[in-house]
């Protein structure tokens, strides 16, 4: 039920009308991060406020939300965000990956594939993929002005010196439709294929650091590479304890104090669907 | 003329505002995130003669005190409405506007809007574009960010060197506008990465 | 087998009852009353509305009442709740030589027009804890010409006189203030918008920043040309009237450092100056906010930015405690996929070593 004592998703109109407007310059300009007003939300920066703001200024009464942290629904703070948005929109929500039209994220993206009528928003913690490198702001807008990422290549190429492969696991940097750096947020390298080419439009907010921005459908997305050490993702000796799968992001998950170890899915949908599949098999 | 002079002519706005103003925007995100598809752009509101509804739906649903409107000349008429409704500043200076609305035969050079910043390229402007006839059949096939491989747009109304403009529009990226064309209650996307191939 | 430690609505429902009790601590003893804390933690209640950007001593107290006394918290509380009020209207810039005054101190004159009113202070207390307080004391009465004074002018206006301290004319055409609360910031930010900043800024922050500026980074040579803390006329000009109508008052704290200048290029031999200002009685703040100020002027006046607290960027991005404490304290969210990919990593390369 929608508690009428706030204004629908929260925000007052005129935030939303801006937040609005910097979303359509952002799908306009794949990648590149558009400052923006971001307002003091009644959850703490650095907990989703950006995604928190995009999702408020988007959702209508007719969408079906889900809210995933970790891959999970039922992780603490994205339980909190998912009661914030039923407390002040009253929209349906669901755990199912395909039956939401708005998935708002923190480091994932779900296992299922995405489909043209979804939206998905991504909290974005630091939306500067060049802020370790080079933290001015004024100087990393000249950067992108000018598409000059010299800077992240040598870090890059630093690693491989170092350590024979590019030491990034997770907001591994992407260019974006070939012209802009950009942050996919931290969600694991496994996932930024995903991104590529993806079907559904993804929106990403960062409320400290007062951004958005967004790669539109169907847009090349490529995860910085050299020639001789092409783009990699994790893969697993494992498989899911539950529902058996290779396939997925696994969590390790510490079963005791003398080593024990097991492996689970980090998108506790994408396994459920699948322990259910086979329960029905059997 | 002020505007307390000629409130009366000015028709209802919005009836529901909060939620209306949802819908556009979600159709506009729609429009702009797959360039050429038409979409669907009506509301409660009487606009003002000469106003297509899906450039009055994006304008009540977008446009506030922080927005400087510009107009065509023939749209003057619409002014008081847009103002009364959203508060936004009217300019007369096309390169200060951060919204302007036209109708397709008074578009003239991309380049008399703000373009932007190449470190700021979102301070650009966007143009409501109103064109005699939206078909996805035929015409340009467009690609770009947003199409999957290929889309049809048939626009009738633009004048003949609008691709010109257009691929200059290009050329200045990360620079230059974004377009809505509206016709009627519809309406499409051009953002400024969309290509016109033909 | 594994059991789920995910799960969620009860955890979050249990902490809440269970925060609702300990910050109300036994019930046995009588409750905090907002009028309580207004009057005996006042100078709270005023660094809550000076960061929080909203003056309104209720909502501060009971924010602080809320927060179990953690400022920080009370100043987001505040934010939250000012961020998506509707703006109805613009009051006229506050005219602080008007101020009917408590308190005024000047360090660079030994007695000037209007003379040092000392006012309530600790500064001459001696930092002795107070055991008459352990129990609830009658009435402390203060003498009554002590109290307040009327208006009187600035120091920095005296000295202004002789052409000796810098001159702050408003820009050309006096354009509007960009408003930090509904557009970020962008680099490089003008005076007012740093000022903006600043006024919000955690005091923690801007004391330690404003300190460095003493020790050598970024040494700009303060005197506390004048501290005033008093109660300033709000005005608003209603547009069917055309005249200002005061609509109220606000308490504030305003500092002046001057600062001796060497002059450039442009510029004769002269002081220059730093500005604080706060709501409510927040003198460390206020001073630290003028200390900063004057460092960030380093680059229009011509001075080599070498120190933290001359870097726009450093101190403008870092000085806000709901940013600071959202992120820091964010660490405590789940990372586990994150962390998943970086064990990973570390195992992979331990192999190859």
């Amino acid at each position: 039920m929608r508690d009428e004592r706030f204004n629908f998703a929260f925000l007052d109109e005129r935030s939303k009308r801006m937040i609005r407007r910097a979303l359509l310059k952002a799908i306009a300009i794949p990648g590149y991060q558009v400052p923006f007003g971001s307002r003091e939300m009644p959850l703490p920066y650095g907990w989703g406020t950006g995604g928190i703001q995009v999702t408020a200024s988007v959702i209508g009464p007719n969408d079906v939300l889900k809210v995933i942290d970790q891959g999970a629904d039922d992780t603490v703070n994205a339980v909190n965000i998912r009661r914030f948005f039923q407390r002040t929109t009253g929209v349906a929500v669901t755990e199912r990956a395909p039956e939401a039209t708005l998935i708002q994220t923190r480091h994932r993206i779900p296992e299922t594939p995405l489909h043209e009528r979804q939206i998905i928003v991504y909290q974005v913690p630091v939306p500067e993929p060049l802020q370790r490198l080079e933290p001015r702001e004024a100087e990393t807008r000249r950067m992108h002005g000018l598409a000059e990422y010299g800077l992240m290549h040598v870090k890059l190429y630093e690693d491989i010196a170092r350590y024979g492969h590019i030491a990034t696991t997770y907001d591994y940097p992407v260019m974006v439709n070939g012209r802009y750096l950009t942050a996919p947020s931290p969600i694991p390298k496994f996932d930024n294929p995903k991104m590529n080419m993806n079907p559904a439009l993804q929106l990403f907010g960062a409320g400290r650091e007062k951004r958005i921005y967004a790669i539109p459908p169907y847009t090349r997305v490529e995860s910085l590479a050299f020639e001789d050490h092409p783009f990699e993702v994790q893969r697993w000796d494992a498989a899911c304890a539950l529902c058996g799968s290779r396939e997925s992001f696994l969590d390790e998950v510490v079963t005791d104090d003398r080593g024990g170890r097991l492996f689970m899915c980090s998108d506790t949908d994408y396994c459920a669907g699948r322990q259910a599949a086979k329960a029905a098999a059997a | 003329m002020s505007l307390a002079m000629d409130l009366a002519s000015v028709g209802p706005g919005l009836q529901a505002p909060e939620l209306e103003s949802q819908k556009i925007f979600r159709a506009a995100a729609e429009a702009l995130a797959h360039p050429g598809r038409i979409v669907a752009m009506q509301t409660t509101a009487s606009m003002p003669a000469g106003l297509h509804e899906a450039s009055g739906a994006l304008a009540l649903s977008l446009l506030d005190h922080d927005t400087p409107l510009w107009l065509s000349p023939r749209l003057a008429g619409a002014a008081s409405f847009l103002r009364f409704h959203t508060g936004c500043p009217l300019t007369e200076r096309a390169e200060r506007a951060a919204f302007a609305i036209l109708e397709a035969g008074a578009l003239r050079s991309l380049a008399d809007f703000d373009n932007g910043e190449d470190a700021y390229p979102e301070r650009s402007a966007t143009l409501i574009v109103q064109v005699e006839r939206l078909d996805d059949q035929g015409g340009w096939t467009l690609a770009g960010p947003g199409i999957k491989d290929r889309a049809q747009l048939r626009v009738e109304g633009l004048p003949a060197q609008f691709a010109a403009e257009w691929a200059a529009n290009a050329g200045r990226f990360p620079r230059g506008v974004d377009l809505f064309l509206s016709c009627g209650g519809r309406a499409c996307g051009l953002p400024r990465t969309t290509r016109i191939e033909a | 087998m594994y059991v789920a430690v995910k799960g969620g609505e009860r955890a979050i429902r249990n902490s809440h009852e269970l925060l609702a009790e300990v910050r109300r601590g036994d019930p046995a003893v009588p409750e905090l009353s907002l009028e309580q804390i207004k009057q005996q933690l006042k100078l709270a209640v005023d660094r809550v509305m000076t960061e929080g950007s909203l003056y309104d001593p209720d909502l501060a107290a009971l924010a602080l009442k809320q927060a179990a006394g953690d400022a920080v918290e009370a100043i987001f509380l505040v934010r939250a709740f000012r961020a998506t009020l509707p703006r109805l209207g613009y009051t006229e810039p506050l005219d602080t030589s008007r101020m009917r005054l408590w308190r005024r101190v000047s360090a660079t004159f030994k007695d000037l027009p209007g003379g040092q009113v000392l006012g309530p202070t600790y500064d001459y207390t001696q930092r002795l804890l107070d055991f008459s307080l352990l129990e609830p004391a009658s009435k402390a009465a203060a003498p009554e010409d002590e109290r307040a004074a009327d208006a009187m002018p600035r120091v920095v206006d005296l000295l202004d006189g002789e052409g000796l301290v810098e001159r702050h004319e408003p820009p050309a055409g006096d354009p509007d203030p960009l408003d930090l609360t509904r557009e970020p910031l962008r680099f490089p930010a003008e005076r007012s918008v740093r000022l903006q900043n600043l006024a919000r800024a955690d005091e923690g922050f801007l004391l330690a920043m404003g300190y460095s500026t003493q020790r050598g980074y970024a040494h700009t040579h303060p005197f506390a040309g004048e501290i005033r803390h008093g109660a300033a006329e709000v005005e608003v000009i209603p547009e069917e009237l055309g005249f200002p109508v005061v609509i109220g008052e606000v308490a504030l704290t305003e500092c002046q450092m001057v600062n001796q200048f060497a002059g450039s290029k442009t510029e004769p031999p002269q002081f220059t100056r730093g500005y604080g200002l706060a709501f409510g009685h927040c003198e460390r703040k206020s001073m630290a906010m003028a200390l900063v100020d004057r460092a960030l002027r380093a680059t229009e006046l011509g001075e080599e930015v070498e120190s933290p607290a001359q870097m726009q960027e450093f101190v403008l991005s870092h000085s806000d405690s709901l940013e600071a404490s959202g992120f820091v304290q964010h660490l405590k969210l789940p990372h586990y996929v994150d962390f998943q990919a970086e064990l990973e990593l570390v195992r992979k390369m331990r192999r190859s070593a």
